[in-house]
Protein backbone atom coordinates (compact mmCIF):
# COMPACT_ATOMS: atom_id res chain seq x y z
CA UNK A 1 0.00 0.00 0.00
CA UNK A 2 2.81 2.31 0.91
CA UNK A 3 4.64 1.73 -2.35
CA UNK A 4 1.47 1.91 -4.37
CA UNK A 5 0.54 5.33 -3.09
CA UNK A 6 3.94 6.58 -4.02
CA UNK A 7 3.98 5.28 -7.58
CA UNK A 8 0.50 6.64 -8.18
CA UNK A 9 1.39 10.17 -7.30
CA UNK A 10 5.04 10.31 -8.28
CA UNK A 11 4.73 11.73 -11.81
CA UNK A 12 3.35 15.14 -10.79
CA UNK A 13 5.97 15.18 -8.02
CA UNK A 14 8.77 14.64 -10.49
CA UNK A 15 7.40 17.35 -12.76
CA UNK A 16 7.52 19.90 -9.93
CA UNK A 17 10.96 18.74 -8.84
CA UNK A 18 12.32 18.98 -12.38
CA UNK A 19 10.88 22.46 -12.81
CA UNK A 20 12.60 23.50 -9.59
CA UNK A 21 15.84 21.95 -10.83
CA UNK A 22 15.58 23.95 -14.05
CA UNK A 23 14.93 27.09 -12.00
CA UNK A 24 18.09 26.41 -9.97
CA UNK A 25 20.37 25.49 -12.85
CA UNK A 26 19.18 27.44 -15.91
CA UNK A 27 20.76 30.77 -14.91
CA UNK A 28 24.10 29.08 -14.35
CA UNK A 29 23.89 27.18 -17.63
CA UNK A 30 23.04 30.42 -19.44
CA UNK A 31 26.01 32.11 -17.76
CA UNK A 32 28.31 29.33 -18.95
CA UNK A 33 26.95 29.54 -22.51
CA UNK A 34 27.21 33.31 -22.61
CA UNK A 35 30.82 33.14 -21.50
CA UNK A 36 31.72 31.62 -24.88
CA UNK A 37 29.59 33.99 -26.98
CA UNK A 38 30.53 37.34 -28.42
CA UNK A 39 28.66 40.29 -26.95
CA UNK A 40 26.73 41.04 -30.19
CA UNK A 41 25.63 37.41 -30.24
CA UNK A 42 24.33 37.69 -26.65
CA UNK A 43 22.29 40.69 -27.83
CA UNK A 44 20.66 38.57 -30.54
CA UNK A 45 20.57 35.33 -28.60
CA UNK A 46 20.68 36.00 -24.85
CA UNK A 47 19.79 32.56 -23.48
CA UNK A 48 20.24 30.05 -26.33
CA UNK A 49 23.10 27.77 -27.27
CA UNK A 50 26.16 29.57 -28.69
CA UNK A 51 26.46 29.71 -32.50
CA UNK A 52 30.22 29.63 -32.40
CA UNK A 53 32.18 28.85 -29.30
CA UNK A 54 34.95 31.34 -28.67
CA UNK A 55 37.32 31.18 -25.77
CA UNK A 56 38.78 34.65 -26.35
CA UNK A 57 36.48 35.97 -23.62
CA UNK A 58 38.41 33.91 -21.11
CA UNK A 59 41.88 35.00 -22.17
CA UNK A 60 40.75 38.61 -22.37
CA UNK A 61 38.96 38.49 -19.00
CA UNK A 62 41.98 36.82 -17.42
CA UNK A 63 44.23 39.63 -18.69
CA UNK A 64 41.91 42.60 -18.21
CA UNK A 65 40.63 41.37 -14.86
CA UNK A 66 44.18 40.82 -13.62
CA UNK A 67 43.22 37.29 -12.59
CA UNK A 68 46.80 36.10 -12.23
CA UNK A 69 47.14 38.46 -9.26
CA UNK A 70 43.62 38.26 -7.84
CA UNK A 71 43.53 34.46 -7.97
CA UNK A 72 46.78 34.39 -6.05
CA UNK A 73 45.30 36.83 -3.52
CA UNK A 74 42.15 34.75 -3.11
CA UNK A 75 44.22 31.61 -2.59
CA UNK A 76 46.41 33.33 0.02
CA UNK A 77 43.35 34.55 1.92
CA UNK A 78 41.51 31.25 1.66
CA UNK A 79 44.38 28.94 2.61
CA UNK A 80 45.65 31.13 5.45
CA UNK A 81 42.20 31.58 6.92
CA UNK A 82 41.52 27.84 6.79
CA UNK A 83 44.85 27.08 8.48
CA UNK A 84 44.49 29.78 11.12
CA UNK A 85 40.87 29.08 11.94
CA UNK A 86 41.27 25.33 12.12
CA UNK A 87 44.27 25.69 14.43
CA UNK A 88 42.59 27.89 17.01
CA UNK A 89 39.15 26.31 16.63
CA UNK A 90 40.64 22.83 16.89
CA UNK A 91 42.30 23.70 20.17
CA UNK A 92 39.15 25.27 21.57
CA UNK A 93 36.95 22.42 20.38
CA UNK A 94 39.25 19.94 22.09
CA UNK A 95 38.99 21.78 25.40
CA UNK A 96 35.21 22.08 25.13
CA UNK A 97 34.73 18.46 24.13
CA UNK A 98 37.35 16.63 26.15
CA UNK A 99 38.59 18.68 29.10
CA UNK A 100 36.29 19.41 31.96
CA UNK A 101 36.18 23.11 31.45
CA UNK A 102 34.40 25.19 34.08
CA UNK A 103 32.47 27.88 32.25
CA UNK A 104 31.90 25.99 28.98
CA UNK A 105 28.32 27.30 29.00
CA UNK A 106 29.67 30.80 29.35
CA UNK A 107 31.79 30.32 26.24
CA UNK A 108 28.79 28.99 24.32
CA UNK A 109 26.82 32.08 25.33
CA UNK A 110 29.72 34.33 24.41
CA UNK A 111 29.95 32.79 20.94
CA UNK A 112 26.20 33.08 20.48
CA UNK A 113 26.28 36.79 21.24
CA UNK A 114 29.47 37.28 19.22
CA UNK A 115 28.01 35.67 16.13
CA UNK A 116 24.67 37.50 16.28
CA UNK A 117 26.17 40.98 16.40
CA UNK A 118 25.64 42.67 13.01
CA UNK A 119 28.98 42.82 11.21
CA UNK A 120 28.33 46.41 10.21
CA UNK A 121 28.32 47.49 13.86
CA UNK A 122 31.83 46.34 14.72
CA UNK A 123 33.18 46.89 11.24
CA UNK A 124 33.25 50.67 11.58
CA UNK A 125 35.51 50.95 14.66
CA UNK A 126 37.49 47.93 13.48
CA UNK A 127 38.24 49.58 10.16
CA UNK A 128 39.60 52.73 11.71
CA UNK A 129 41.68 50.80 14.26
CA UNK A 130 43.05 48.57 11.50
CA UNK A 131 43.94 51.68 9.51
CA UNK A 132 45.73 53.20 12.50
CA UNK A 133 47.91 50.12 12.97
CA UNK A 134 48.51 49.65 9.26
CA UNK A 135 46.46 46.50 8.68
CA UNK A 136 44.12 47.93 6.03
CA UNK A 137 45.18 46.79 2.56
CA UNK A 138 47.21 43.90 3.96
CA UNK A 139 46.27 40.26 3.61
CA UNK A 140 47.15 39.49 7.20
CA UNK A 141 44.74 42.19 8.40
CA UNK A 142 41.81 40.54 6.63
CA UNK A 143 42.94 37.01 7.52
CA UNK A 144 42.86 37.92 11.23
CA UNK A 145 39.29 39.19 10.81
CA UNK A 146 38.16 36.10 8.90
CA UNK A 147 39.70 33.80 11.53
CA UNK A 148 37.81 35.62 14.27
CA UNK A 149 34.55 35.52 12.30
CA UNK A 150 34.64 31.85 11.35
CA UNK A 151 36.27 30.38 14.49
CA UNK A 152 33.06 30.08 16.57
CA UNK A 153 31.36 28.11 13.77
CA UNK A 154 34.42 25.88 13.31
CA UNK A 155 34.78 25.34 17.05
CA UNK A 156 31.27 23.99 17.39
CA UNK A 157 31.46 21.87 14.27
CA UNK A 158 34.76 20.31 15.42
CA UNK A 159 33.46 19.91 18.95
CA UNK A 160 30.56 17.81 17.69
CA UNK A 161 33.05 15.47 16.01
CA UNK A 162 35.35 15.29 19.03
CA UNK A 163 32.55 14.59 21.48
CA UNK A 164 31.56 11.57 19.41
CA UNK A 165 35.03 9.95 19.53
CA UNK A 166 35.35 6.80 21.67
CA UNK A 167 36.59 7.47 25.17
CA UNK A 168 39.00 4.51 25.30
CA UNK A 169 41.70 6.07 23.13
CA UNK A 170 41.98 9.09 25.36
CA UNK A 171 41.82 7.08 28.58
CA UNK A 172 44.59 4.77 27.42
CA UNK A 173 46.83 7.70 26.60
CA UNK A 174 46.04 9.45 29.87
CA UNK A 175 47.05 6.34 31.80
CA UNK A 176 50.34 6.37 29.95
CA UNK A 177 50.84 9.88 31.34
CA UNK A 178 50.27 11.81 28.12
CA UNK A 179 49.71 15.56 28.41
CA UNK A 180 46.58 17.28 27.12
CA UNK A 181 48.60 18.63 24.25
CA UNK A 182 49.82 15.16 23.36
CA UNK A 183 46.27 13.77 23.47
CA UNK A 184 45.08 16.57 21.22
CA UNK A 185 47.92 16.40 18.73
CA UNK A 186 48.33 12.63 18.42
CA UNK A 187 44.92 11.18 19.21
CA UNK A 188 42.04 13.62 18.85
CA UNK A 189 43.28 15.55 15.81
CA UNK A 190 44.02 12.54 13.60
CA UNK A 191 40.74 10.89 14.55
CA UNK A 192 38.58 13.93 13.85
CA UNK A 193 39.98 14.71 10.40
CA UNK A 194 36.51 14.52 8.75
CA UNK A 195 35.46 17.42 10.96
CA UNK A 196 38.53 19.41 9.98
CA UNK A 197 37.86 18.71 6.31
CA UNK A 198 34.19 19.77 6.56
CA UNK A 199 34.99 22.92 8.53
CA UNK A 200 37.85 23.75 6.18
CA UNK A 201 35.64 23.46 3.10
CA UNK A 202 32.94 25.68 4.55
CA UNK A 203 35.46 28.30 5.68
CA UNK A 204 37.22 28.18 2.32
CA UNK A 205 33.96 28.64 0.44
CA UNK A 206 33.02 31.60 2.62
CA UNK A 207 36.37 33.32 2.21
CA UNK A 208 36.42 32.75 -1.55
CA UNK A 209 32.95 34.30 -1.92
CA UNK A 210 33.17 36.95 0.81
CA UNK A 211 32.52 40.51 -0.32
CA UNK A 212 31.71 43.01 2.45
CA UNK A 213 34.91 42.71 4.50
CA UNK A 214 37.07 42.24 1.41
CA UNK A 215 35.79 45.39 -0.28
CA UNK A 216 36.23 47.39 2.93
CA UNK A 217 39.57 46.14 4.22
CA UNK A 218 41.31 45.60 0.88
CA UNK A 219 40.34 48.69 -1.12
CA UNK A 220 43.57 48.73 -3.17
CA UNK A 221 43.80 47.01 -6.55
CA UNK A 222 46.96 45.00 -5.89
CA UNK A 223 45.82 43.01 -2.84
CA UNK A 224 42.20 42.40 -3.59
CA UNK A 225 40.67 38.95 -4.10
CA UNK A 226 38.64 37.76 -7.09
CA UNK A 227 35.26 38.65 -5.52
CA UNK A 228 35.87 42.38 -5.24
CA UNK A 229 38.00 42.69 -8.35
CA UNK A 230 35.31 40.88 -10.37
CA UNK A 231 32.78 43.40 -9.08
CA UNK A 232 34.99 46.27 -10.26
CA UNK A 233 35.51 44.43 -13.55
CA UNK A 234 31.74 44.15 -14.03
CA UNK A 235 31.35 47.87 -13.39
CA UNK A 236 34.08 48.65 -15.93
CA UNK A 237 32.86 46.35 -18.70
CA UNK A 238 29.16 46.67 -17.87
CA UNK A 239 27.85 46.16 -21.39
CA UNK A 240 30.41 43.59 -22.48
CA UNK A 241 28.34 40.62 -21.33
CA UNK A 242 30.50 37.92 -22.90
CA UNK A 243 33.58 39.21 -21.14
CA UNK A 244 31.97 39.66 -17.72
CA UNK A 245 30.29 36.24 -17.97
CA UNK A 246 33.69 34.67 -18.61
CA UNK A 247 35.07 36.54 -15.60
CA UNK A 248 32.29 35.12 -13.45
CA UNK A 249 32.81 31.59 -14.74
CA UNK A 250 36.50 31.76 -13.81
CA UNK A 251 35.51 32.55 -10.23
CA UNK A 252 32.69 30.05 -9.84
CA UNK A 253 33.93 27.03 -11.80
CA UNK A 254 36.44 25.75 -9.21
CA UNK A 255 33.79 26.09 -6.50
CA UNK A 256 31.16 24.13 -8.41
CA UNK A 257 33.62 21.36 -9.29
CA UNK A 258 34.75 21.09 -5.68
CA UNK A 259 31.16 21.18 -4.47
CA UNK A 260 30.10 18.36 -6.79
CA UNK A 261 33.07 16.26 -5.67
CA UNK A 262 32.53 16.79 -1.95
CA UNK A 263 28.84 17.74 -1.81
CA UNK A 264 28.03 15.65 1.25
CA UNK A 265 30.60 17.48 3.36
CA UNK A 266 29.69 20.90 2.01
CA UNK A 267 26.00 20.39 2.67
CA UNK A 268 26.59 18.93 6.10
CA UNK A 269 28.90 21.77 7.12
CA UNK A 270 26.78 24.57 5.69
CA UNK A 271 23.52 23.35 7.16
CA UNK A 272 24.96 22.70 10.62
CA UNK A 273 26.64 25.98 11.29
CA UNK A 274 23.92 28.49 10.57
CA UNK A 275 26.64 30.42 8.80
CA UNK A 276 25.48 32.56 5.94
CA UNK A 277 27.34 32.29 2.67
CA UNK B 1 54.65 19.98 28.65
CA UNK B 2 52.39 18.65 31.37
CA UNK B 3 50.51 20.44 34.04
CA UNK B 4 50.35 17.53 36.44
CA UNK B 5 51.42 18.25 39.98
CA UNK B 6 55.16 18.48 40.14
CA UNK B 7 57.42 18.21 43.12
CA UNK B 8 57.62 21.47 45.00
CA UNK B 9 54.19 22.86 44.10
CA UNK B 10 51.33 22.76 46.55
CA UNK B 11 48.22 20.77 45.54
CA UNK B 12 46.23 23.96 45.29
CA UNK B 13 48.70 25.63 42.96
CA UNK B 14 48.84 22.47 40.89
CA UNK B 15 45.07 22.51 40.55
CA UNK B 16 45.24 26.08 39.35
CA UNK B 17 47.96 25.26 36.88
CA UNK B 18 45.89 22.42 35.47
CA UNK B 19 42.86 24.68 35.05
CA UNK B 20 45.08 27.25 33.38
CA UNK B 21 46.42 24.56 31.08
CA UNK B 22 42.89 23.67 30.04
CA UNK B 23 41.91 27.28 29.45
CA UNK B 24 45.03 27.82 27.35
CA UNK B 25 43.33 25.81 24.60
CA UNK B 26 40.34 28.16 24.30
CA UNK B 27 42.28 31.35 24.90
CA UNK B 28 43.36 32.05 21.28
CA UNK B 29 39.78 31.90 19.98
CA UNK B 30 38.43 34.01 22.80
CA UNK B 31 41.15 36.65 22.52
CA UNK B 32 40.84 36.93 18.76
CA UNK B 33 37.08 37.22 18.98
CA UNK B 34 37.43 39.80 21.71
CA UNK B 35 39.76 41.97 19.64
CA UNK B 36 37.90 41.71 16.32
CA UNK B 37 34.25 41.46 17.37
CA UNK B 38 33.49 42.27 20.99
CA UNK B 39 35.63 45.33 21.71
CA UNK B 40 34.83 46.99 18.36
CA UNK B 41 31.12 46.23 18.92
CA UNK B 42 31.20 47.98 22.28
CA UNK B 43 33.14 50.81 20.67
CA UNK B 44 30.50 50.92 17.93
CA UNK B 45 27.77 51.37 20.50
CA UNK B 46 29.83 54.10 22.19
CA UNK B 47 30.61 56.14 19.06
CA UNK B 48 26.90 56.32 18.29
CA UNK B 49 26.89 59.07 20.93
CA UNK B 50 29.68 61.06 19.28
CA UNK B 51 30.31 63.24 16.25
CA UNK B 52 33.05 60.91 15.01
CA UNK B 53 33.81 61.25 11.29
CA UNK B 54 36.28 58.40 11.30
CA UNK B 55 39.16 60.84 11.13
CA UNK B 56 38.69 63.33 13.99
CA UNK B 57 38.93 62.87 17.73
CA UNK B 58 35.32 62.05 18.63
CA UNK B 59 33.51 64.23 21.10
CA UNK B 60 30.37 63.32 23.00
CA UNK B 61 27.19 64.78 21.52
CA UNK B 62 24.57 63.04 23.62
CA UNK B 63 21.49 61.92 21.73
CA UNK B 64 22.06 64.16 18.73
CA UNK B 65 22.55 61.25 16.33
CA UNK B 66 19.33 59.68 17.54
CA UNK B 67 17.37 62.91 17.10
CA UNK B 68 18.73 63.09 13.58
CA UNK B 69 17.89 59.44 12.96
CA UNK B 70 14.26 59.88 13.97
CA UNK B 71 13.90 62.77 11.53
CA UNK B 72 15.76 61.04 8.71
CA UNK B 73 13.35 59.98 5.97
CA UNK B 74 16.00 57.85 4.25
CA UNK B 75 16.58 55.84 7.41
CA UNK B 76 12.87 55.14 7.79
CA UNK B 77 12.67 54.19 4.12
CA UNK B 78 15.58 51.79 4.69
CA UNK B 79 13.94 50.38 7.80
CA UNK B 80 10.69 49.88 5.90
CA UNK B 81 12.60 48.16 3.10
CA UNK B 82 14.25 45.83 5.63
CA UNK B 83 10.79 44.96 6.95
CA UNK B 84 9.44 44.34 3.45
CA UNK B 85 12.54 42.26 2.73
CA UNK B 86 11.92 40.17 5.86
CA UNK B 87 8.29 39.55 4.92
CA UNK B 88 9.32 38.55 1.39
CA UNK B 89 11.90 36.08 2.71
CA UNK B 90 9.52 34.67 5.30
CA UNK B 91 6.98 33.85 2.59
CA UNK B 92 8.20 32.85 -0.88
CA UNK B 93 11.47 31.00 -0.01
CA UNK B 94 9.89 29.21 2.97
CA UNK B 95 6.91 28.20 0.85
CA UNK B 96 9.11 26.88 -1.96
CA UNK B 97 11.47 25.31 0.59
CA UNK B 98 8.70 23.44 2.38
CA UNK B 99 7.01 22.40 -0.84
CA UNK B 100 10.26 21.23 -2.44
CA UNK B 101 11.35 19.34 0.67
CA UNK B 102 7.94 17.70 1.15
CA UNK B 103 7.71 16.51 -2.43
CA UNK B 104 11.32 15.38 -2.26
CA UNK B 105 10.59 13.41 0.90
CA UNK B 106 7.89 11.40 -0.88
CA UNK B 107 9.89 10.24 -3.89
CA UNK B 108 12.04 7.15 -4.00
CA UNK B 109 14.57 7.80 -6.73
CA UNK B 110 16.80 10.78 -7.29
CA UNK B 111 16.40 12.43 -3.90
CA UNK B 112 20.15 12.97 -3.58
CA UNK B 113 20.49 14.38 -7.10
CA UNK B 114 17.73 16.95 -6.63
CA UNK B 115 19.12 17.88 -3.23
CA UNK B 116 22.54 18.61 -4.75
CA UNK B 117 21.06 20.55 -7.69
CA UNK B 118 18.93 22.75 -5.42
CA UNK B 119 21.91 23.47 -3.22
CA UNK B 120 24.24 24.63 -6.02
CA UNK B 121 23.01 28.27 -6.15
CA UNK B 122 23.76 28.55 -2.43
CA UNK B 123 27.49 27.99 -2.97
CA UNK B 124 27.73 30.48 -5.86
CA UNK B 125 29.23 33.83 -4.87
CA UNK B 126 26.93 36.85 -4.61
CA UNK B 127 29.13 38.70 -7.09
CA UNK B 128 28.50 35.97 -9.69
CA UNK B 129 24.78 35.58 -8.96
CA UNK B 130 24.18 39.29 -9.34
CA UNK B 131 26.13 39.41 -12.61
CA UNK B 132 24.03 36.56 -13.99
CA UNK B 133 20.69 38.09 -13.09
CA UNK B 134 21.77 41.58 -14.10
CA UNK B 135 22.09 40.17 -17.60
CA UNK B 136 18.97 37.98 -17.48
CA UNK B 137 16.82 40.86 -16.27
CA UNK B 138 18.47 43.46 -18.48
CA UNK B 139 15.95 45.36 -20.63
CA UNK B 140 18.20 45.08 -23.69
CA UNK B 141 19.87 41.68 -23.58
CA UNK B 142 17.79 39.71 -21.07
CA UNK B 143 14.72 37.52 -21.06
CA UNK B 144 12.43 40.61 -20.94
CA UNK B 145 12.84 41.62 -24.62
CA UNK B 146 12.85 37.96 -25.62
CA UNK B 147 9.45 37.42 -24.01
CA UNK B 148 8.21 40.74 -25.39
CA UNK B 149 8.73 39.41 -28.92
CA UNK B 150 6.20 36.75 -28.01
CA UNK B 151 3.78 39.24 -26.56
CA UNK B 152 4.66 38.78 -22.87
CA UNK B 153 5.72 42.24 -21.82
CA UNK B 154 5.64 42.26 -18.01
CA UNK B 155 9.44 41.78 -17.72
CA UNK B 156 10.35 44.17 -20.51
CA UNK B 157 11.52 47.13 -18.45
CA UNK B 158 14.53 47.99 -16.26
CA UNK B 159 13.56 46.14 -13.07
CA UNK B 160 16.53 47.38 -11.03
CA UNK B 161 16.20 50.91 -12.37
CA UNK B 162 12.51 51.38 -11.54
CA UNK B 163 11.62 52.69 -8.10
CA UNK B 164 8.61 50.43 -7.62
CA UNK B 165 10.39 47.19 -8.53
CA UNK B 166 14.08 47.61 -7.59
CA UNK B 167 13.77 46.12 -4.10
CA UNK B 168 11.66 43.19 -5.28
CA UNK B 169 14.08 42.48 -8.10
CA UNK B 170 17.03 42.41 -5.71
CA UNK B 171 15.17 40.26 -3.19
CA UNK B 172 14.24 37.84 -5.96
CA UNK B 173 17.90 37.39 -6.95
CA UNK B 174 18.94 36.84 -3.33
CA UNK B 175 16.04 34.43 -2.74
CA UNK B 176 16.96 32.49 -5.89
CA UNK B 177 20.26 31.55 -4.27
CA UNK B 178 18.69 30.88 -0.85
CA UNK B 179 15.62 28.63 -1.26
CA UNK B 180 17.64 25.47 -1.97
CA UNK B 181 19.36 25.86 1.39
CA UNK B 182 15.92 25.76 3.03
CA UNK B 183 14.92 22.68 1.03
CA UNK B 184 17.93 20.82 2.37
CA UNK B 185 17.31 21.94 5.97
CA UNK B 186 13.61 21.01 5.86
CA UNK B 187 14.31 17.74 4.06
CA UNK B 188 16.69 16.55 6.76
CA UNK B 189 14.14 17.51 9.41
CA UNK B 190 11.38 15.67 7.52
CA UNK B 191 13.46 12.54 7.08
CA UNK B 192 13.49 12.03 10.84
CA UNK B 193 9.69 12.15 11.14
CA UNK B 194 8.27 8.82 12.28
CA UNK B 195 6.85 6.99 9.23
CA UNK B 196 4.11 5.44 11.37
CA UNK B 197 2.53 8.85 11.89
CA UNK B 198 1.91 9.03 8.13
CA UNK B 199 0.49 5.51 8.12
CA UNK B 200 -1.99 6.43 10.84
CA UNK B 201 -2.94 9.64 9.05
CA UNK B 202 -3.55 7.74 5.81
CA UNK B 203 -5.69 5.16 7.58
CA UNK B 204 -7.76 8.08 8.85
CA UNK B 205 -8.20 9.14 5.25
CA UNK B 206 -5.92 12.19 5.35
CA UNK B 207 -5.09 13.74 1.97
CA UNK B 208 -1.50 14.54 1.10
CA UNK B 209 -2.01 18.14 2.06
CA UNK B 210 -3.59 17.10 5.35
CA UNK B 211 -0.66 14.79 6.03
CA UNK B 212 1.67 17.71 5.42
CA UNK B 213 -0.39 20.06 7.57
CA UNK B 214 -1.00 17.76 10.53
CA UNK B 215 2.02 15.44 10.54
CA UNK B 216 4.97 17.05 8.74
CA UNK B 217 4.57 20.64 9.81
CA UNK B 218 4.23 20.00 13.58
CA UNK B 219 7.09 17.50 13.45
CA UNK B 220 9.56 19.90 11.85
CA UNK B 221 8.49 22.91 13.91
CA UNK B 222 11.87 23.35 15.66
CA UNK B 223 13.66 23.57 12.29
CA UNK B 224 10.97 25.84 10.88
CA UNK B 225 11.17 28.23 13.81
CA UNK B 226 14.96 28.19 13.64
CA UNK B 227 14.92 29.20 9.96
CA UNK B 228 12.37 31.91 10.68
CA UNK B 229 14.63 33.35 13.37
CA UNK B 230 17.65 33.15 11.07
CA UNK B 231 15.79 34.89 8.24
CA UNK B 232 14.67 37.69 10.57
CA UNK B 233 18.26 38.19 11.77
CA UNK B 234 19.87 37.95 8.33
CA UNK B 235 17.28 40.26 6.78
CA UNK B 236 18.42 43.10 9.03
CA UNK B 237 22.06 42.86 7.94
CA UNK B 238 21.71 41.80 4.31
CA UNK B 239 24.07 43.80 2.13
CA UNK B 240 25.73 42.21 -0.90
CA UNK B 241 22.82 41.91 -3.31
CA UNK B 242 21.51 45.44 -2.84
CA UNK B 243 24.98 46.96 -2.90
CA UNK B 244 25.86 45.17 -6.13
CA UNK B 245 22.60 45.46 -8.05
CA UNK B 246 21.26 48.91 -7.16
CA UNK B 247 23.50 50.48 -4.46
CA UNK B 248 20.21 51.32 -2.75
CA UNK B 249 18.87 53.23 -5.75
CA UNK B 250 17.16 54.55 -7.71
CA UNK B 251 16.73 57.52 -5.35
CA UNK B 252 17.02 55.32 -2.20
CA UNK B 253 14.08 53.18 -3.38
CA UNK B 254 15.93 49.96 -2.48
CA UNK B 255 18.03 51.40 0.36
CA UNK B 256 18.56 49.04 3.30
CA UNK B 257 19.93 49.85 6.75
CA UNK B 258 23.19 48.10 5.86
CA UNK B 259 23.78 50.03 2.64
CA UNK B 260 22.80 53.32 4.27
CA UNK B 261 25.16 52.59 7.16
CA UNK B 262 27.97 51.72 4.75
CA UNK B 263 27.47 54.90 2.80
CA UNK B 264 27.55 57.01 5.97
CA UNK B 265 30.59 55.25 7.41
CA UNK B 266 32.83 55.04 4.38
CA UNK B 267 31.67 57.64 1.86
CA UNK B 268 30.23 60.50 3.90
CA UNK B 269 32.70 60.56 6.80
CA UNK B 270 29.86 60.18 9.27
CA UNK B 271 31.04 57.20 11.33
CA UNK B 272 29.16 58.27 14.47
CA UNK B 273 25.87 58.43 12.62
CA UNK B 274 26.62 55.14 10.88
CA UNK B 275 27.18 53.55 14.29
CA UNK B 276 23.76 54.82 15.34
CA UNK B 277 22.25 52.93 12.40
CA UNK B 278 24.33 49.92 13.44
CA UNK B 279 22.82 50.17 16.89
CA UNK B 280 19.33 49.99 15.38
CA UNK B 281 20.36 46.87 13.47
CA UNK B 282 21.64 45.33 16.72
CA UNK B 283 18.36 46.25 18.39
CA UNK B 284 16.49 44.38 15.64
CA UNK B 285 18.64 41.28 16.21
CA UNK B 286 18.26 41.55 20.00
CA UNK B 287 14.47 41.81 19.70
CA UNK B 288 14.34 38.77 17.42
CA UNK B 289 16.44 36.71 19.83
CA UNK B 290 14.43 37.95 22.82
CA UNK B 291 11.19 36.96 21.09
CA UNK B 292 12.64 33.54 20.40
CA UNK B 293 13.69 33.08 24.03
CA UNK B 294 10.29 34.35 25.23
CA UNK B 295 8.39 31.83 23.09
CA UNK B 296 10.66 29.12 24.37
CA UNK B 297 10.00 30.09 27.99
CA UNK B 298 6.28 30.02 27.27
CA UNK B 299 6.69 26.34 26.63
CA UNK B 300 7.01 26.24 22.85
CA UNK B 301 9.14 23.32 21.86
CA UNK B 302 11.54 25.27 19.72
Amino acid sequence: MFAKRRTQSSIPSYIVLILLAIFALAPLVILAMNSVKSTPEIGRNPIGLPENVLFENFTEAWEEGNYAVTTRNSIILTVSTIAGTLTIAGLAAFALARLKLKGANLIAFYFLVGTSVPAQLFMIPLFFVWREIGLVNTHIGLIIIYCALYAPFATYLLRSYMVALPEEFVEAAKIDGASNWHVFRHIIMPLSWPGFLTAGLVIGLNVWNEFLFAVTFLPGTENRPIATSLFAFQQRFGRDWGLTSAGSVIMVLPIIVLFLLLQRRFIEGLTQGGLKA
Amino acid sequence: MTYSSQAGTSPRAAKWLRALGRWAFVLPVLLLNLVVVVIPSVAGLAVAFTDWTGYNVPSFVGLQNFQRLFQDGVFFLALKNNLVWTVMFLTAPIFVGLMGAYILSTIKRGQMVFRVIYFIPYVVASVVNTQMWRQLLNPRVGIGPLLAERGITFLDFPIFGTRETALFGVAFVDAWHFWGFLVVLYLSAMSSVDVELYEVARLDGASRFQQFRFVTLPSIRPTLVFTILMIIIWSSTTFDYVYMLTSGGPANASELMSTYLYDNAFNRFDAGYAATIGMMMSLWVALAVAGFVYLRRRGWEI
